[in-house]
């Protein structure tokens, strides 16, 4: 038996009468890179949270190189050598590399040492690890795998022996995410412990050499990589066999409903978020929007559904020019009008107001229907029945037109929005991120509403990074990289690989 | 920020504001015992100073009137999540309308003239309030420090106006002159004697029942409008508003007006109301109270009712303690009115947790 | 000639507890903290500057009072803020109005002079230093402009480099910007969070505290009713004006004393082609400026990007 780097006994935590782990017990030998899976909301970064001493455990213990420890805060996690690579970045955006990385490890009460010791220090681990990072960059002005190698730094420069990295590729194109993994081997060959958490399994099998998984809060598994498939991971991960492939009839595509021509998009800073994009969408079909977050898909929607101007191009909507669309209020609301409905991505930001009730959520964008005033004030009779029918046609959980949105669940609250959308009848539907946050069983809802809403002739765009998502719902798949296209092909065409390539820009 | 609370409504609702305020009353009786007086004593005198004989709640109801609105400004603006710190300075603006209404057309029967200076009231009170609105729209200065700046140039300017333009021919005092009688509006006891009730002569006026109409007014606009929503959408979460396709600059352009328009009102109130001719800062921090009265009211014109009529008690009541006991001034008041900000606005969820705890032991047993 | 130093000399004269403020809001502020208590802190010193020195009959007593006063609201603003995670804006509102309410009262309670506290006499205050050759630069304009000034003045001056040494120079400087721009990243570099902006308040607890003994020992003698009048929310207009830096701040709060001093010259004269100028309109130039800065006129001020959020761990 190898040495152990990282023990865990009996671990506990909950979140008022949420039980978010349930007796987790699970052991990293020294030197492995080591996986944890798990689908949203299984525990896994509640778990991580705890090693790093954000949480306490309610019960349990944790060992550390054989001796047993307490780790109070994030201070106490870096003393005993564990460095923390978050999802999203913990890098001061204003500051250089070099001030990140001296940041709460200087000695003395002047910089000036701290900083040309750093400097030293840096060079050593850029040439150890092939990090190429420049201490004098502004953080924020760097690109997200860059940002990233910053992140590891900083854990290297602290003295870090075990290496936490939440969901590291979710932000990185294929390419860099292999970049990532050759990082990680080399500080795996120099004995470092990697801990790696994710819900890809390509990336488990890939690289680490033993795998623990998750599933609502407990674990269901502690395997040795190289004994399994990704079918088995896939199995334990969701409890049972998934169905992601829906009943898909052939597309019977009609007209043309979008038209969209050249379409750019500059920011202040001259960067192109947009560059060139054209395609078409007809109705009766869904085209997937393939592609790693951040590459243009975002600003994409948000053009197509008037909550922000393009630099460049048209967008031609049954035959009405959007861009130069004559009216006095907000685009948004025009377009709305118009039959563009339009399921935003960031569902909690975007979507519906946290704090108003579920009633007044079922109307937000449609709040100006004639059917829902009465007089000059609402017809409030209208709009909770019109919230009702969506509760009980939707199946949201709890039945309650009157809770307030922020305590449901994301699946709940989705099927709200998806809900009020469907039911303004739209000839185009725009969804971003349908399923983000959505458990398994509200998700093969939603594929099927999605599906059904296609069969009723309807034109549909669905932006995700879920490539399995756009596979199993996409009648053409449109990739994104970097704000231009850089493929169209049907379905019936597309693989995993080939979508990966185009993603990456490698074709 | 607020965090999924374990407790019931009604304590949320009523529970917690009453231990915030009954904290801030608190730390007052504290100081007042630390300056050498019986703050048992005092509050009594208080309250009967302001609910003891009938004088004592003309003069209270008087001042829940100009609360009363200038409340109602500060929770407008919180709805579209403005912070208005310019009530004082809009108030003070739109007496300055009033007065200009006055002093030019009192020739005229009141009942054109006291509608043509309520309407100026609050087109004044609006204007001062669009500018720092419209800074905050359109160009993103943050309107906490320009309604401040704004309460600074409100009342150089308005020195400047009183002192050197509008101040009565022969006088010293900077105030005008007194507006004639066809623009006074009418007090209660005048009222009530010609339907032959007998009420004491205080300042409190036909402005109260305005008062009253517009908390209805504000709810059924706030919360049962198309309009409402907008603003609410707006204050709650500014990104859904875009979503949602709602001209998010319009709006807060337009609350800001809104609010102004109710500051405004405060004015009519005390010009038209009681004093008649407008005196050097006239407004007297009313403006501010405002603040306090909102935070306390939670925002909604049912909690603005009853705070106001708290804050229009301590005020009356405070006056008459001060005859009585001449070492608490009126500045103890503000004293007051600080601490209840500060316990109501800033520290709200002081005794949420001591509460959720005791709440879970009461239902375990 | 010898106006103009007059005019600098007064300048110098009013922008000194400007400066001491603005500073005080500048680590406030870089911390991430909205600093509207400036007003309250600056009252408070004043205050407790004034009672300590008429009781001890000593400058430094009251200077050390003062300080302490400041850095006592200075707390309270961060229990609030920091302790509570309560809303600064109204934290800050509030703390003023207490402490322009309680300071009055216990002025009447202990002094019985109709809310303000009695004048000192002259040992109790801070005097101009006295120099080798006073006599010379007492004749002289300019020499006078320079160096007539009591210590306050020149402590202030040496609280402009060491402040700016510590923002841009120091460990706690790395800290308290990181606590002001993102939080969450000095948290989990292993950084208290809450201390690095506790400290903060109470430096600029402190600063305010110096900046409000100055108002009472080294210009009126004698603590008023509200004798701040708006000076904490001009010092915070002023670091505003210079985009939360030391330098452009102080030199913000250079700016608005020279309007206050060529106002007093201005008063009554004729000018030429415009002919008389209102008090009031200069008066209103320091406001009436920000306003226009903060409108984007000027270039943008960007603040402190947590500024104002309280800080609560996510996972």
């Amino acid at each position: 038996m190898a040495e152990l780097a990282i023990e865990l006994t009996g671990v506990n935590k909950y979140f008022g009468e949420v039980h978010a782990n349930k007796n987790i017990s699970f052991a990293v030998a020294k030197g492995s890179i080591h996986g944890i899976i798990g689908e949203n909301g299984a525990g896994k970064s509640t778990l991580m949270s705890i090693l790093y001493g954000y949480y306490q455990a309610d019960s349990g213990s944790i060992r550390l190189n054989g001796q047993e420890v307490r780790i109070r805060n994030s201070h106490d996690a870096i003393a005993r050598g564990i460095g923390m690579v978050h999802q999203h970045f913990m890098l001061v955006d204003t500051f250089t590399v070099l001030e990140n990385i001296v940041l709460g490890a200087e000695q003395g009460v002047a910089l000036k040492q701290s900083l040309l010791a750093a400097r030293d220090h840096l060079a050593t681990l850029n040439r150890d690890y092939g990090l190429q990072v420049d201490p004098d960059a502004i953080v924020g002005e760097l690109g997200v795998g860059e940002q990233q190698r910053v992140e590891i730094l900083k854990a290297l420069y602290r003295g870090a022996d075990v290496l936490i990295l939440d969901e590291p590729t979710a932000v990185l194109t294929p390419q860099e995410a292999d970049d990532l993994f050759r990082i990680l081997r080399l500080l795996k060959a120099q004995g470092k412990t990697v801990l790696l958490i994710t819900h890809k399994l390509r990336e488990v099998l890939d690289i680490t050499d033993a795998v623990t998984v998750m599933r609502a809060g407990e674990i269901v598994g502690n395997v040795v990589t190289a004994d399994v498939g990704k079918e088995d991971l896939a199995d334990l991960m969701v409890g049972r066999k998934v169905n992601l492939q829906l009943d898909k009839t052939p597309a019977k595509p009609g007209k043309t409903v979008l038209q969209v021509s050249s379409l750019s998009l500059t920011d202040a800073r001259g960067v192109k978020l947009l560059d060139d994009v054209s395609f078409e969408l007809r109705a009766g079909e869904i085209v997937g929007i393939a592609g790693v977050s951040g590459n243009g898909q975002s600003e994409l929607l948000e053009i197509l559904s008037g909550m922000r101007e393009a630099s460049a191009g048209s967008v031609c909507y049954n035959g009405t020019e959007l861009t130069t669309l004559p009216t006095r209020e907000p685009k948004a609301a025009a377009y709305r009008r118009l039959g563009i409905a339009h399921v935003p991505e960031d569902r909690s930001r975007e979507g519906l107001v946290k704090d108003f009730s579920t009633f007044e959520n079922a109307i937000l964008g449609y709040h100006d229907q004639p059917a829902i005033q009465h007089g000059l004030l609402f017809n409030r009779k209208a709009i909770i029945e019109r919230c009702r029918r969506f509760i009980s046609e939707f199946d949201v959980r709890p039945a309650n037109a009157f809770r307030r949105s922020g305590l449901f669940s994301g699946g709940n609250q989705q099927k709200v929005i998806l809900a009020r959308e469907i039911d303004s009848d739209p000839q185009l539907m725009l969804i971003g991120q349908p399923t983000r946050g959505v458990d398994i069983g509200a998700i093969e809802f939603i594929h099927k509403r999605l599906m059904a809403l296609r069969n009723a002739g309807k034109a549909l765009l669905l932006v995700s990074v879920e490539l399995d998502e756009i596979l199993a719902l996409s009648d053409r798949i449109i990739v994104m990289n970097a704000g231009r296209v850089s493929g169209e092909l049907p379905v019936a065409q597309a693989t995993a690989t080939e979508l990966g390539l185009l993603m990456g820009g490698h074709k | 920020m607020s965090q999924p609370s374990n407790l019931p409504r009604w304590a949320t609702l009523w529970l917690m504001p009453a231990l915030n305020l009954f904290a801030a009353l608190l730390v007052s009786g504290l100081v007042i015992t630390l300056i050498g007086e019986d703050p048992v004593e005092c509050l009594q005198l208080m309250i009967n100073g302001a609910f003891g004989y009938p004088e004592g709640i003309g003069y209270t109801l008087f001042y829940t009137t100009s609360f009363i609105f200038t409340g109602l400004a500060v929770a407008a603006a919180f709805h579209a999540g403005l912070f208005n710190i310019g009530g004082e300075g809009q108030m003070y603006l739109a007496g300055l309308g009033v007065t200009l209404v006055c002093l030019g057309l009192d020739f005229l029967p009141g009942w054109v003239v006291i509608p043509l200076a309520l309407l100026a009231s609050m087109m004044f009170g609006a204007a001062w309030a669009f500018i720092p609105g419209y800074l905050q729209a359109k160009r993103g200065s943050h309107i906490v420090v320009t309604t401040i700046m704004f309460n600074f140039i409100a009342s150089a300017l308005m020195t400047w106006l009183l002192v050197d333009k509008l101040i009565m021919p022969g006088s010293q005092t900077p105030a005008t002159r007194l507006f004639a009688e066809s623009a006074w509006i009418p007090m209660l006891h005048e009222l009530a004697a010609n339907l032959g009730v007998e009420l004491p002569q205080t300042p409190l006026n036909a402005t109260f029942f305005l008062a009253l109409i517009s908390l209805v007014v504000f709810y059924l606009m706030v919360w049962r409008s198309r309009w409402g929503y907008t603003l609410r959408t707006v204050g709650l979460n500014e990104k859904a508003a875009r979503y949602a396709g709602m001209p998010v600059s319009k709006v807060i352009i337009v609350a800001m007006c809104f609010s102004g328009a109710l500051a405004g009102l405060a004015a009519v109130n005390e010009l038209l109301g009681s004093t008649h001719r407008m005196n050097l800062a006239f407004t007297n921090g009313i403006g501010f109270v405002g603040i306090a009265v909102a935070l306390m009211g939670r925002n909604h014109p049912f909690g603005i009712l009853l705070s106001a009529l708290l804050f229009g008690a301590l005020t009356q009541g405070g006056l008459d303690l001060s005859f009585e006991k001449p070492a608490i001034t009126h500045e103890m008041i503000i004293l007051t009115q600080g601490l209840i900000i500060l316990f109501c606005g800033a520290l709200e969820n002081l005794f949420q947790t001591p509460l959720a705890l005791a709440f879970k032991q009461m239902t375990k047993r | 000639m010898d106006s103009f130093f007059s005019v600098l000399d007064a300048t110098i004269r009013v922008a000194t507890p400007l400066v001491l403020a603005a500073l005080a809001g500048l680590f406030s502020e870089r911390s991430g903290i909205v600093d509207l208590a400036l007003e309250g802190k600056m009252l408070a010193a004043a205050f407790a500057a004034a009672c300590v020195a008429y009781m001890m009959q000593s400058p430094w007593a009251g200077l050390a009072a003062g300080m302490a006063a400041g850095v006592m609201v200075a707390l309270l603003h961060g229990i609030v803020s920091i302790g509570y995670n309560g809303n600064q804006l109204i934290s800050g509102v509030a703390l003023n109005m207490m402490v322009s309410g309680l300071t009055p009262v216990l002025a009447l309670a202990w002094f019985q002079q109709g809310g303000r506290t009695p004048t000192l006499d002259d040992a109790a205050r801070f005097r101009s230093i006295e120099l080798p050759f006073a006599d010379t630069i007492a004749a002289s304009a300019p020499l006078k402009a320079l160096f007539g000034h009591n210590i306050l003045v020149y402590l202030a001056v040496l609280v402009i480099v060491v402040v700016s040494w510590v923002v841009y120079k120091s460990r706690f400087g790395l800290r308290l910007r990181a606590a002001g721009e993102n939080p969450h990243a000095a948290d989990a570099a292993g950084i208290n969070v809450k201390l690095v902006r506790y400290l903060a308040q109470v430096i600029s607890g402190a600063l305010c505290g110096v900046a409000g003994a100055y108002l009472v020992l080294a210009q009126t003698g004698a603590f008023i009713q509200d004798m701040t009048a708006g000076k904490g929310y001009l010092a915070l207009a002023a670091l505003i004006f210079g985009k939360w830096r030391p330098w452009a701040a102080v030199s913000g709060c250079l700016l608005f004393a020279f309007t206050d001093a060529i106002q007093i010259r201005l008063q009554g004269s004729e000018l030429p082609l415009i002919g008389s100028i209102p008090d009031a309109f200069i008066q209103a130039i320091p406001y009436v400026l920000t306003v226009v800065l903060l409108a984007g006129f000027m270039g943008r001020a960007v603040a402190p990007k947590a500024i104002g959020v309280p800080f609560v761990k996510s996972r």
